[in-house]
């Protein structure tokens, strides 16, 4: 089995000695909002990319691929949990919840490739594939921000994206380099995603990025192109033909299919407020 | 899915302990046949080692002949190393 990815020694020890709940840091106050609004992009694309995989359970090819998958989800919901946790905090108000179930598709800053439809298997680890390679790289990156909380919440997730990276990659080898049935699915899955990949790396708020709070996405560009490159090789895929890109989510420009995960996702909450379990 | 093969799994609780086998998983190969033992036995902080081993390849003894395989074993009490007094401070035995 190739090995994990390599994470940064700090990373590591950051998880060990961070503060696991939101701690206002008096030092990031002068970049409060923009922060909040950093840790909501964050929090939005782990929140949806975890519903969206959520729809897998109970349907994935195989009941190993169904707990594989949930896992995947409960991973990102997580971190989204972490992420929205602290702009509610940044921000002194509401919660998490209130955030994941009260804003509506405007308000959403997630990238379009987490919202895209699940398709089949092939088209879903592409989207795996391409986007836990970013999140992966993006984490170790983040795990040393100079903003303690999304430092702390990047440190415990980058064990987590580096194996859903991991999983997704193998996946695509099987498939790819599988039968010819598979190998159509997987490059299809492939071309339906890579429109979506600039989105990506889009530059990040430059006072943030100055302040070491935010990561610059442009500096994992190359290590992400390389990984991906490699991977697609091994599954005997031809990289797909550079195209215009598709943006706007940051923007809360989505597609139409995030209005209808929203519905789904947030259904329960808005027709009985406060229901608990 | 259906043509994927068997693979048992065994899991190793913690450091010093053995693996022990808690169950099966289907996988097309045996890479990801850790990652499904991984996600289907590990989630709950079970483990810190998995092996699994194709079903295939484990050879089992014939239930029909545990009269004969195990049963010979039941009166040898002399076995058991039981016919001697042990010390009260001797501990760990």
């Amino acid at each position: 089995m190739p090995s994990l990815p390599t994470i940064a020694p700090e990373a590591e020890a950051r998880a060990e000695r961070a503060p696991h709940t939101g701690v206002f840091d008096p030092h990031i106050a002068p970049h409060g909002e923009s922060t909040a609004a950093y840790a909501l992009h964050l929090g939005d694309d782990a929140l949806i990319l975890g519903q969206r995989l959520s729809e897998w359970c109970g349907h994935a090819p195989a009941l190993e691929i169904d707990l594989s998958l949930a896992n995947f989800a409960l991973d990102l919901i997580g971190q989204a949990t972490g992420f929205l946790g602290h702009a509610a905090a940044l921000r002194g108000e509401g919660d998490a919840d209130r955030l994941a179930f009260h804003r509506d598709v405007l308000d959403y800053t997630n990238c379009l490739m987490v919202e895209q439809p699940n398709g089949d298997f092939g088209q879903t680890i592409a989207r795996q594939f391409l986007f836990s390679t970013y999140q992966h790289l993006l984490y170790e990156q983040l795990a040393v921000s100079t903003d303690p909380t999304l430092a702390a919440i990047a440190a415990k997730g980058v064990k987590e994206v580096a194996y859903h990276a991991e999983v997704a990659a193998d996946w695509v080898v099987r498939l790819g380099d599988g039968t010819p049935e598979s190998a159509q699915r997987m490059a299809d899955g492939i071309e339906w995603h890579w429109r979506f990949v600039d989105e990506l790396f889009e530059p990040a708020d430059v006072a943030l990025v100055a302040a070491g709070i935010a990561v610059d996405p442009a500096t994992l560009r190359r290590a992400w192109d390389a990984r991906i490159a490699a991977v697609l090789a091994e599954a005997r895929l031809a990289p797909p033909a550079p195209r215009r890109a598709v943006t706007g989510g940051r923007r809360g420009h989505h597609s139409e299919h995030l209005g209808h995960l929203l519905a789904t996702m947030q259904h329960l909450p808005r027709s009985y407020p406060g229901a608990v379990w | 899915m259906k043509d994927w093969p068997l693979w048992e799994v065994f899991l190793r609780a913690r450091g010093g302990l053995s693996h022990r086998h808690v169950g099966s998983v289907h996988a097309p190969d045996a890479e990801l046949a850790v990652r499904h033992a991984r996600d289907t036995y590990t989630r709950r902080s079970e483990g810190v080692s998995l092996w699994v081993v194709p079903s295939a390849q484990i050879t089992a003894s014939d239930p029909a002949q545990a009269g004969q395989m195990f049963e010979p074993a039941d009166d040898k009490v002399y076995r058991h190393p039981t016919f001697y007094t042990v010390p009260d401070h001797i501990t760990h035995i």
